[in-house]
């Protein structure tokens, strides 16, 4: 609300998340070939996780924004991982 | 106000004229009209084939109709219902005209995404009747959808369930919207915790539409690649896990749940004070409460399945949050009473719906905490108590939280007002026939009475007659009640700016408001319920 000029991000930045963004697509990749039994799905998931909050950050700028829509976009992922969770809680004890 | 000027939204001349001028109208106020007329259509419809169930059901065999149709006829009834009337329902139709009003906007924060939705609505709507009459036959599965028998049947499943989807999609624009029109739009001066209550409950609403929509849309999305594409997902011949629909499934639905009933908590909330004169009871604890049912909502979803083969351990857990849950519902029954203490109560007809709502709301919720724990839960589940529980909460509860709203407000929305007489009689119609209804089916639940069956024992005859005769009488409340307001909204006396001597917002505007609605700026109060 503060901030209504639009950021610029430098294209450095940006190419540099980029990288990071195609080096941890061919970690998932290469994950499967491990055999880490039920563990492949949590890293996956993590990596996935730490995508999306490059993604998040800078591509779709919530680095930049005021601290509110970060709380509402943090509770999101709380609330998704919560749901996560509970769901196993079904599943690990069957 | 100025009244030689003012023209209502009703008689503003725009771009269009006729028809188009509504269909094609970004107004708010129009754009409620629209929702509220499709509704009110689906609805009819709805109940005119939930009239037909029970006329099947008076005695036990076949009675009007196949046991195939039977299962189309609930399926259908459901999908109505749920989709198309309940869960847009107050948001789309209350929450489109009076959210911007009563926190002192011109319109919604994207009045063209809004008329979007409607047709995106309408669209969905006109699928989801057309899967009636496919030759493959209605879908047959429930509303649920449940797995693995939705991906073998060979009824119109795909059609039903894109349907759903589109609707989902609807519904999720709304909330959006409503998001982002109560972060930006509120006039100048007012907080958060300066708004109205039932702006509040339409932003915890908002929420879980935005949160809690994709998850169906994607179930279904599954669910449709599951039966053209073999892929398996949910059917174990093909090495998926049935119980995994049901997570993914009602991970939104017991979520939607509060979708329908916490705008009707919002309306409620609105009422009482106005026809008390008094300060609502509790302010703060009614508008956190909103957020705390949607939040806790979203992780009771397993109190579903305690029959369907999940893990012990899942089952108690879920049975301890669902109790949790009750206690931000009860807190707002406790404060509604509250507010009615020692207030200079006029019984007007908004009021006596909005009674009767706190008493099946009560009922409805009560039962849901027999359904919550386990041991009891396994005794009746998928009998006919679980049909009076919800029918107790979704019709009693927003059903009679609809009707309320639309008492209390038409006089903003047409500037007419309708004959009391006759309402009066349309709520007690409505509130006897709806007890003898469903009352019964919690007796018959607990004696083992099956839902979804289309026979049953010769010795559960007596409550089905007795709920059929229900029917019958809350159809007659119906009819009068749409009867006289309809009349009212043609030839009705003209209704004053402020009928009730409410003080929030809207009722310091014209009947019915400019197309812009405020044209001064509105003057916002410490406190919306406050009557000195
Ligand atoms: C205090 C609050 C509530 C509790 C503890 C509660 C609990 C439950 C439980 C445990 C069930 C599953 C029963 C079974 O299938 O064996 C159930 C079913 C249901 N409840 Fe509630 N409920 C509550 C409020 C609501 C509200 C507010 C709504 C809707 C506005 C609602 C709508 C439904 C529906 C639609 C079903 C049946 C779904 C189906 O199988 O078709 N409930 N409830
Ligand atoms: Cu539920």
């Amino acid at each position: 609300m503060s901030n209504n000029s639009p950021h610029i991000t430098d294209y450095k930045v940006l190419a540099k998340v980029l990288l990071v963004l195609m080096f941890l697509t061919f970690v998932t990749i290469e994950i499967t070939s491990i055999d880490l039994a039920a563990f492949t799905v949590t890293i996956a998931l993590l990596v996935a996780g730490i995508k999306s909050f490059l993604v998040l950050s800078y591509f779709m700028h919530l680095k930049y924004e005021n601290l509110l829509l970060k709380i509402l976009v943090t509770m999101v992922f709380v609330l998704f991982i919560i749901i996560v969770l509970i769901t196993f809680i079904d599943y690990s004890f069957r | 106000m100025n009244n030689t000027e003012h023209v209502s939204f009703l008689e503003h001349q725009g771009k269009h004229k006729g028809i188009l001028a509504w269909i094609l109208s970004t107004d708010h106020k129009r754009i409620a009209f629209l929702y509220m007329y499709a509704i009110a259509a689906f609805f009819l419809v709805g109940a005119i084939l939930g009239l037909l169930m029970r006329f099947e059901l008076i005695a036990p065999g076949e009675t009007i109709m196949k046991p195939q149709t039977y299962n189309g006829i609930f399926t259908v009834h459901g999908i109505i219902m749920i989709f198309m009337v309940v869960i847009p329902g107050l948001s789309a139709v209350f929450g489109n005209f009076f959210l911007p009003i009563l926190i002192g906007a011109k319109d919604v924060s994207f009045p063209k995404l809004n008329l979007f939705s409607w047709y995106l609505f309408m669209f969905g709507s006109a699928l989801a009747v057309a899967s009636q009459f496919l030759k493959s036959g209605p879908p047959d599965t429930g509303w649920t959808f449940y797995a693995p028998y939705s991906t073998t049947t060979g009824t119109s499943v795909i059609i039903a369930t894109t349907a759903a989807f589109i609707l989902g999609f609807s519904s999720i624009l709304t909330g959006l919207n409503f998001i982002v029109t109560v972060h930006r739009l509120r006039a100048p001066g007012m907080k958060f915790f300066n708004m109205p209550l039932f702006p509040w409950s339409l932003y915890a609403t908002a929420w879980i539409q935005l949160l809690a929509t994709p998850v169906v849309g994607i179930t279904l999305l599954m669910l449709i690649a599951e039966r053209l594409f073999g892929i398996g997902f949910f059917n174990p011949d093909l090495g998926g896990d049935p119980v995994l629909f049901q997570h993914l499934f009602w991970i939104y639905s017991h979520p939607a749940v509060y979708i329908m009933i916490l705008p009707a908590m919002g309306v409620i909330t609105e009422i009482i004070p106005t026809f008390c004169q008094k300060k609502v009871y509790g302010y703060k604890a009614i508008a956190l409460s909103s957020l705390a049912i949607a939040g806790v909502g979203f992780l009771v979803w397993g109190h579903h399945m305690y029959t369907s083969g999940m893990s012990e351990q899942a089952r108690w857990f879920f049975s301890l949050l669902t109790f949790i849950v009750a206690v931000p519902s009860a807190i707002k029954v406790f404060n509604w009473i509250s507010t009615m203490y020692k207030g200079s109560i006029d019984m007007k007809p908004a009021f006596l719906f909005a009674l009767a709502f706190i008493f099946l709301f009560m009922i409805g919720g009560l039962t849901g905490l027999i359904l919550g724990s386990v041991a009891t839960d396994i005794q009746v589940h998928d009998t006919s108590f679980i049909v009076a529980h919800f029918h107790y909460i979704i019709f009693g509860g927003m059903g009679f939280a609809f009707f309320a709203g639309l008492h209390y407000w038409f006089p903003k929305m047409y500037g007419r007002m309708y004959n009391f007489k006759r309402a009066n009689f349309s709520v007690i119609a409505l509130f006897v026939g709806f007890n003898l209804l469903y009352f019964p089916q919690f007796i018959i639940g607990v004696q083992g009475m099956p839902r979804r069956y289309f026979d049953y024992f010769p010795r559960f005859q007596w409550a089905q007659i007795l709920s059929t005769i229900g029917g019958v009488i809350l159809f007659i409340g119906l009819i009068v009640m749409i009867y006289n307001l309809v009349k009212a909204a043609r030839s009705g006396e003209k209704a004053p700016a402020n009928p009730w001597n409410g003080s929030t917002l809207e009722w310091q505007l014209p009947s019915p408001p400019s197309i812009e609605n405020f044209d001064e700026d509105p003057v916002v109060k410490e406190n919306p319920y406050d009557y000195n």
